[in-house]
C-alpha cells in the first residue's frame, strides 16, 4: 500500500464508523458504554493527492514556495520545505480550524496600538487564512515594485535579503501588511510543517525528525532511559500505520 | 423555552480535578450531585489512546485540549491607568476545557506547599520583623500545613503520586526533600528514574552541597490501585505529557483516577456541553438557590440545589462570583472588597545549557520528570540580608523533546531559518538541557481581577480583566534564584548558557513559562481580606463553596494542583460531615 492510500483509508474510517458521539448527550448517567474512538477525535490526516484548497492560485503557491525554500532550503541536512510537503501541510492547515481561526477571540473593540503595547506584539483579528491571502499578494507587489519581477523569480540571495529585512522590521509590505509579523507567521508554519507528524502532509519521510534525531510518535522509552547520554540510534515512527 | 431541572442536593460547576474530587466525596456520603461542565465528555480510550496521543501539532501546537479563546478569554493590562486588551490568541494560559478540565492536560508536578506558605504573614513577621512584608498583602491561609496533611495524603492516594519522602513524621529521609513539611507516610508509588540530564543535575547540585531529590509526580512509576479501586499503569516516559492526555492511565487525572468510580454512582449526574452562567440567590441574598445555565443549543435552564460548588478554573471561579453577585468586588484604591483581591502568578526563569559529545535524548520525558533542589525555595534559607521574601524551586527537568516546541532552543547566536538554522538544530536538539526556576509570587495592592467594561464572551457576559505586573519583591527573588541556577548549570558542565529571567520584562500572558494563575477569591480567617473561609465557604452566601487555586492568598514556588486537590477534599468533607447537618457559616467571621 502506498502512503497516500493509507492516509485516505484512515480518513475513510472516520465516515464509515461515525457513530453518535457520547459527547452529544446533554445528560450522562453511568459510565458511557461507547468506548471506541470518538469519530471527532480520530486524527484528521492531510488531504493528499487532490488540488490545493486555499492556495488555489499558482502565483501564490510559487511565492510561498520561494519563501519556504529559503527558510528551509535543500542541503546536506535534509530536503527543502517544499520537498518535505510543507506547502501541502499549510494548505491543509489553513483549510481547517486553524485557518479559520476557530479558537481565536475576534470580537471588538479592536484597538491595534493598545493591544500591541499591552501584549508586547500585535494581535490580529484576521484569521490565518486571511493573513496569507493578503500577505502573499503583498510580497508579490513588493517584488514587482522594487525589482520589477515576480517574487518567485528573485534570486535566492535577494529573497534572503528581503526575508532578513522583514525579520528585522526594516521592510514593510503594501496594503497594511506588517512585514515582520507576516514573516513570523510563515516561519512558524514552515517549521511546523517540517517537524509535525507526517500524517499532516509535511515532514515527508520524517526528514525533519531525522535531521535532529527525534524518534517520533514512540510511546515507550522504559528500555532506554538508563542508557544515559548515549546515541540510541532509534528509527523514527509516525502516526501513519506501517505496512 | 427554558429547562427547569429537578432539585439536587449539590450542583457542581465544572468537572475538572476540583469538581471530580468534590463529587466523589459528596456522592460517597450519599448526597445527590449534579455536575455541569461546559465542555464535552472526554475519556482515555475514546479520545486520547496511545494511537493518537503522541501528536505534537494537534495537542501542543494547536492546543486541542485547552479552552479556546472564542469560548471565553480574559483581558489584561499591567496598570490601572491602561485600557485592557483581550487575549486573542493562545498564550501561556492553559485553561481547562471538557470533562477533566486542566487535570487532563496538566504536567503532573505534584507538590505540597511548605508550612511557611500557609502561615506566610505570621512566620515572616516572627522571623524577620513586620517591615519585611512592607508593600505586600501578606496574609495567612487560615489553615496550617498540619491541618492540611491528611487531605494532601488523601489526594496523593487518589492520584497515585510517585516520589520519595524527605520527612516522615519529622524524621528526615535520605534522598528526599529535607525541607518538605512532615508527611504521615511515603508516596503511593516510588520515584521515577533519572534521565541523563536529571543525573547530571543531581550530581552537580549534590557536589555544591545542596539537597537534590526526584520531584513528586502525577506520572506514576508502577501499577497502582487507588482507594477508589481504580487501576493505574506505569509511565513509559513517552514525552507527550503536558498539553496531552495520557493513553496509559499513567498520569493522574480525573479520567484515570476518579471518573471510573464516580460515573457509576447512581446519585451522580453529569451535564456536558452546558455552561453555568451564574448562581442565583434567594431574594434575601443570604443563600443561593441554584445556578442558571445554557446548553450548546442555546437553551437556558435552571438547576436548583441546596449547595452550589464553584469548581471552574481559577479565573472562572472569580468571574462566576462576580457574575453571581456573591461578595464585594475588591477596590485597589480603597482596599475594600474581597473578590479579585490577592491575584498572583508564578515567577519563573529558565537556564539552558548544552552538552557537547553527549546525547541528552530530550524525547525521553514526562510532564513531572525532574530533579529539584528546594534549598532556595520558600523560607528554606535565611532572608535576613536579602531584599526579598520567598524563593523558587530549581529543577533540572526532562519534560519533553517535542521538536516544534524546541525549535528555537539553540546555542546563542544561532539563526532561526535557512541552512544555518538546520545546522544549528541538528547540532543542538540532542545536546540541550534546561533548568526551570519556579518561584513564589507575592500579592500586592494593585494586582487584582475585576469584570472588563468593554469585552464580552459568546453569551454576552463580561470577560474577566486582569491587572498585573511583577512586583519588586518577586523581581529581587528571581534575580537571586536565577543566579544560583546558573552556578548549578556551570557545575554540571553545561556550555553556551542561555538565561531567561522573565521578571526582567513587564508581564504579559504571551511571554510566560508558567500557566499558573492564582488567587482572586482567596481563603482566610478574616472576612475583610478573604472571599472564602478556611473551608472555602463564601463569607457572604454560606451555601456557596468556591474551590480551586483561586483560594490561594499567595503562590508558593510550586505547581498548584495537589494543593487544589487537598483543599477540595477538605471542603467536601466539611460539607458532608458538618454543613448538611446544620447549614450556616462553618466559621464565625
Amino acid at each position: 500500500m502506498k502512503r497516500r492510500d493509507l492516509l485516505r483509508s484512515f480518513g475513510a474510517a472516520v465516515t464509515t464508523t461515525a457513530l453518535a458521539s457520547p459527547s452529544a448527550a446533554a445528560e450522562l448517567k453511568g459510565f458511557p458504554t461507547q468506548t471506541a474512538m470518538s469519530p471527532d477525535h480520530l486524527p484528521k490526516p492531510a488531504m493528499k493527492g487532490g488540488a490545493f484548497r486555499v492556495f488555489t492560485q499558482e502565483n501564490d503557491r510559487k511565492t510561498l514556495a520561494a519563501v519556504f525554500d529559503r527558510m528551509i532550503p535543500s542541503d546536506k541536512f535534509g530536503p527543502s520545505a517544499s520537498e518535505a510537503g510543507c506547502l501541502e501541510f499549510l494548505d491543509d492547515q489553513l483549510a481547517g480550524h486553524y485557518g479559520e481561526g476557530r479558537a481565536l477571540y475576534l470580537e471588538g473593540p479592536v484597538r491595534p496600538e493598545t493591544e500591541e503595547a499591552i501584549m508586547g506584539s500585535p494581535q490580529f483579528t484576521q484569521t490565518p487564512r486571511q493573513r496569507y491571502e493578503a500577505g502573499l499578494k503583498a510580497l508579490e507587489a513588493y517584488a514587482q515594485a522594487t525589482d520589477g519581477v515576480a517574487f518567485h523569480a528573485l534570486s535566492p540571495d535577494r529573497i534572503d535579503e528581503i526575508l532578513a529585512g522583514l525579520e528585522e522590521g526594516k521592510i514593510d509590505l503594501p496594503n497594511g501588511v506588517q512585514g515582520k509579523w507576516f514573516f513570523e507567521l510563515m516561519l512558524q508554519n514552515a517549521r511546523e510543517g517540517y517537524l509535525a507528524d507526517p500524517i499532516y502532509g509535511g515532514n515527508r519521510d520524517m526528514a525533519g525528525w531525522k535531521m535532529i534525531g527525534f524518534p517520533g510518535a514512540r510511546y515507550d522509552y522504559r528500555p532506554y532511559i538508563e542508557k544515559r547520554g548515549e546515541n540510541l540510534n532509534l528509527v523514527p515512527v509516525s502516526l501513519i500505520p506501517n505496512d | 423555552m427554558t429547562i427547569e431541572r429537578p432539585k439536587a442536593d449539590v450542583v457542581i460547576c465544572g468537572l475538572g480535578w476540583s469538581g471530580s474530587v468534590m463529587a466523589e466525596e459528596l456522592t460517597r456520603a450519599g448526597l445527590n450531585v449534579v455536575a455541569i461542565e461546559r465542555g464535552a465528555w472526554r475519556d482515555t480510550s475514546t479520545d486520547f489512546p496511545p494511537a493518537v496521543d503522541p501528536d505534537e501539532l494537534r495537542w501542543h501546537t494547536r492546543r486541542e485540549l485547552l479552552q479556546p479563546m472564542s469560548v471565553e478569554t480574559t483581558t489584561f493590562r499591567n496598570r490601572m491607568d491602561q485600557t485592557a486588551a483581550p487575549v486573542r490568541n493562545w498564550s501561556a494560559y492553559q485553561f481547562g476545557w471538557n470533562v477533566g478540565g486542566a487535570g487532563t492536560h496538566w504536567a503532573g508536578m505534584s507538590w505540597r506547599f511548605t508550612p511557611w506558605d500557609f502561615e506566610i504573614a505570621t512566620q515572616t513577621r516572627e522571623r524577620y520583623g513586620a517591615a519585611k512584608g512592607d508593600g505586600m498583602l501578606l496574609q495567612d491561609w487560615g489553615v496550617t500545613y498540619k491541618d492540611m496533611e491528611p487531605y494532601y495524603d488523601r489526594f496523593e492516594r487518589i492520584a497515585g503520586t510517585s516520589g520519595i519522602a524527605g520527612n516522615i513524621n519529622g524524621e528526615i529521609k535520605p534522598g528526599g526533600n529535607p525541607f518538605e513539611g512532615p508527611r504521615s507516610r511515603d508516596y503511593p508509588t516510588p520515584p521515577l528514574k533519572d534521565t541523563f540530564w536529571m543525573r547530571e543535575f543531581r550530581e552537580a547540585s549534590d557536589r555544591m552541597g545542596y539537597n537534590p531529590f526526584t520531584i513528586p509526580a502525577g506520572n506514576i512509576s508502577q501499577a497502582f490501585v487507588n482507594p477508589l479501586g481504580v487501576t493505574m499503569g506505569p509511565c513509559t516516559y513517552c514525552g507527550f505529557c503536558d498539553f496531552h492526555g495520557c493513553g496509559n492511565f499513567s498520569k493522574s487525572s480525573p479520567q484515570a483516577c476518579i471518573l471510573p468510580a464516580l460515573m457509576r454512582r447512581p446519585n451522580f449526574t453529569l451535564l456536558t456541553e452546558t455552561e453555568v452562567l451564574h448562581a442565583v440567590k434567594h431574594d434575601d441574598g443570604k443563600t443561593a438557590k441554584g445556578v442558571k445555565f445554557i446548553t450548546k443549543e442555546g437553551v437556558e435552564g435552571f438547576q436548583p440545589a441546596d449547595i452550589v460548588v464553584i469548581t471552574a478554573y481559577q479565573m472562572d471561579n472569580v468571574r462566576l462570583m462576580l457574575l453571581s453577585g456573591i461578595g464585594e468586588q475588591y477596590d485597589p484604591v480603597t482596599g475594600k472588597g474581597t473578590i479579585g483581591r490577592n491575584y498572583t502568578y508564578q515567577t519563573c526563569g529558565t537556564v539552558n545549557g548544552f552538552f557537547p559529545d553527549k546525547y541528552t535524548n530530550p524525547f525521553i520525558g514526562g510532564g513531572a520528570l525532574a530533579v529539584q533542589i528546594d534549598d532556595f525555595n520558600g523560607d528554606n534559607f535565611d532572608h535576613s540580608g536579602l531584599d526579598f521574601i520567598g524563593g523558587a524551586g530549581i529543577m533540572g527537568y526532562s519534560t519533553n523533546g517535542r521538536p516544534i516546541q524546541n525549535m528555537n532552543n539553540l546555542r546563542p547566536g544561532s539563526k532561526r531559518w535557512g541552512s544555518a538554522w538546520k545546522e544549528a538544530y541538528a547540532r543542538d536538539y540532542n545536546q540541550g538541557a534546561g533548568i526551570f526556576i519556579q518561584g513564589t509570587s507575592m500579592p500586592v495592592r494593585d494586582a487584582y481581577l475585576d469584570l472588563d467594561p468593554d469585552y464580552r464572551d459568546r453569551h454576552g457576559q463580561p470577560l474577566l480583566r486582569l491587572t498585573f505586573d511583577w512586583n519588586q519583591n518577586d523581581k529581587n527573588m528571581l534575580k537571586y534564584t536565577v543566579d544560583r541556577s546558573v552556578e548549578i548549570m556551570r557545575e554540571a558542565g553545561g556550555q553556551d548558557i542561555v538565561v531567561d529571567n522573565q521578571a526582567e520584562h513587564s508581564w504579559n500572558p504571551y511571554m510566560q513559562h508558567s500557566s499558573h494563575t492564582i488567587g482572586g477569591a482567596v481563603m482566610g480567617a478574616d472576612p475583610t481580606t478573604s472571599a472564602v473561609n478556611p473551608f472555602l465557604q463564601s463569607w457572604d452566601v454560606h451555601n456557596v463553596f468556591v474551590v480551586g487555586a483561586s483560594a490561594f492568598p499567595m503562590n508558593g514556588g510550586y505547581n498548584p494542583t495537589v494543593t487544589v486537590g487537598a483543599l477540595a477534599v477538605r471542603a467536601a468533607q466539611a460539607i458532608h460531615q458538618t454543613y448538611v447537618n446544620n447549614p450556616g457559616p462553618l466559621v464565625k467571621g
